[in-house]
């Protein structure tokens, strides 16, 4: 019996006291999200939610053990820092998705923006469509699955994650390189396909390229000793301008002390910020990082 | 951070009630942006160029205004003042009459000319400035509105987006640009005027440049992705169109929906939400370094 919340009639932390006082095997259903943020959570629980319409950042962020199913788009950090569990969405996502990711499944039916998988640490994303640039950047465990095309610098400083394109690959980023598929990846590959329906429905893993870290970067190489030598030395000079814009600091401050200048800025430079009413959902604390 | 709001009708469903819903996106974007708010409205225009501007804090008397400007002008100049706003009307030259109101009448700003469009902008809640200026009873064909979070220059009204140097021209910027002081100066050279520090204005600049020189303005914004240096998700009007540029790394948000009746982008999906038909609407992320126009002829 699944427990339905209408986000038009109830505010978002009134569900989601509701979603992590849950235990194992609720259901919740969401109408009307209406684009908000943080939809779902911080999920801990083996519970299903069900979001019918389109959801803003941070869906499903922090996700452990429960699925999260969203009929429609997702706005920047979907699952993100995801650790088990399942998030799937049947429309496009937009930047990060699965950022930080360290374990489960997250699933996009349509397009994933820029940075899909960064910095992925175990987590597994199957995308029905395309990715944007920068993804795979400096993913260090887990596996990216694009059905279809990825942008420009694709793994980037990749660490030890897999990524699998079945489409074209405008550019591999640094240090990424396409590698042999075998026998154990095809297999592997499949099992990931075929748990990631409806997003990934009929796809053969013999259609996919496999693509992984060179390992250059993982170790300083002595060819490049004048280049960390010019670093260095330009460190220095930028060490020396930086002492000397602290002495001229010092120099106004010491000056400013011995007029009695106040620091206080003038009342008139106070904006009426405390006469301003609050938007609704402005102490949502998800919302902090929303959209820089 | 900073929100951005843009709504382009393709038909005529939903004209009549264009400030409306554009009011409808810019309070969802208020938490974005609470410094400092503004908007623009392009209507059907009646011919005559509109000249808006900001006399913040100043008690003037706009008939003597209006009637220095006809004799400069050569033409019959009309003026009707909307809170610390006015609007000039006349059939003169439009870019002389911004300039001449800039170099003669002291502590008054330019905020738009041309023959379609009319600004309006204000320190404060967006709701409020929303609500101060009438933006929910304003028709027309295509609207921008911009919620303000200061990073490059101070929270003042000439601050506020959106930002207005060449006619019927205007763009709201989510970002900032590193080398906003360089092409000032370069196009100062070029015989553009403006009138904060604010690096936003430079890049209308930028644009009214181009168009003046015979651009469209898909080629300007194309020129841009050269000549910009920064972090910029820009949403642009001009007299018939509407376009959207994000810049390579596209680290500013961006979303767009479109239906039969109308196209709007927004820096979050939220202020879509909200539009009659948006349910049904087509939603897309506009890519990296690629210029999107839509325009009224086609």
């Amino acid at each position: 019996m699944s427990r339905r919340w209408d986000l038009a009639e109830t505010k978002l932390r009134e569900f989601h006291r509701a979603l992590h006082a849950s235990a194992d095997g609720e259901a919740f259903e969401v109408v009307n999200p209406r684009g908000a943020h943080a939809v779902a959570c911080g999920i801990k629980a083996a519970i299903d939610v069900t979001v019918h319409g389109s959801v803003g950042y941070y869906c499903a962020g922090m996700h452990q053990r429960g699925t999260v199913l969203v009929e429609g788009n997702a706005g920047t950090g979907l699952a993100e820092n995801i650790m088990s569990g399942t998030v799937q969405i049947t429309g496009s996502a937009t930047m990060s998705v699965a950022a930080t990711g360290c374990g489960g499944l997250v699933i996009v039916g349509g397009n994933a923006g820029a940075r899909c998988g960064i910095s992925m640490k175990g987590v597994d994303i199957v995308v029905g469509g395309n990715v944007g640039h920068m993804s795979a950047f400096m993913a260090q465990a887990g596996r990216l699955v694009v059905c279809g095309d990825a942008a420009a610098d694709l793994g980037d400083s990749i660490y030890e994650a897999q990524i699998f394109v079945r489409g074209d690959v405008e550019s591999l980023g640094a240090d990424c390189v396409e590698k042999e598929m075998r026998p154990s990846h095809l297999e592997a590959l499949q099992r990931l396909l075929d748990s990631a329906a409806p997003a990934s429905d009929g796809v053969k893993a013999a259609d996919f390229r496999r693509y992984g870290s060179a390992r250059s970067l993982y170790n300083f190489h002595i060819d490049d000793v004048d280049a960390a030598a010019a670093a260095l030395q330009e460190a220095s000079e930028v060490e020396s301008w930086r002492r000397t814009i602290e002495d001229v600091d010092a120099a106004f401050a010491a000056r400013a002390a011995s007029r009695h200048i106040s620091d206080e800025p003038d009342a008139s430079e106070l904006t009426d910020i405390d006469a301003q009413p609050e938007a609704d959902d402005a102490a949502e604390p998800e919302s902090l990082e929303a959209g820089r | 951070m900073c929100g951005i709001v843009g709504l382009f009708c393709k038909t005529d469903t939903h004209r009549h009630e264009l400030g409306q819903l554009t009011a409808v996106m810019l309070r969802e974007m208020r938490d974005r942006g609470p410094d400092s708010a503004g908007f623009a409205v392009y209507d059907d225009g009646a011919g005559n160029t509109r000249i808006t501007v900001l006399a913040e804090g100043l008690e003037l008397q706009w008939p003597p205004i209006a009637a220095a400007l006809e004799n400069v002008l050569g033409a019959e100049v009309t003026v009707r003042s909307v809170s610390d706003h006015a609007v000039f009307s006349t059939a003169g030259d439009g870019r002389a009459a911004r300039q001449w109101i800039i170099e003669n009448v002291a502590g008054v700003s330019v905020l738009s000319y041309g023959t379609r469009i009319e600004l309006y902008k204000a320190v404060g809640d967006p709701d409020r400035v929303a609500e101060r200026y009438d933006l929910a009873s304003r028709s027309g064909t295509h609207a921008l509105a911009h919620t303000r979070m200061a990073t490059e220059s101070a929270i003042t009204t000439n601050g506020s987006h959106p930002f207005v140097t060449g006619a019927d021209t205007c763009l709201v910027h989510n970002g900032s640009l590193s080398n906003h002081n360089q092409l000032r100066r370069l196009l100062e050279d070029q015989g553009e005027s403006f009138q904060t520090d604010n690096d936003s204005e430079v890049a209308a600049g930028y644009l009214a440049w181009r168009l003046r020189s015979g651009e469209t303005i898909s080629e300007a914004l194309q020129a841009a992705l050269n000549d910009l240096d920064g972090f910029y998700t820009f949403a642009v009007g001009v007299a018939d169109g509407f376009a959207i540029l994000r810049d390579p790394i596209a680290c500013k948000p961006a979303v767009v929906a479109e239906t039969d009746d109308w196209v709007a982008m927004s820096s979050e999906y939220r202020a879509i939400a909200r539009l009659p038909g948006a349910a049904d609407a087509e939603v897309w992320e506009p890519e990296p370094a690629r210029v999107y126009v839509w325009s009224l002829a086609s």
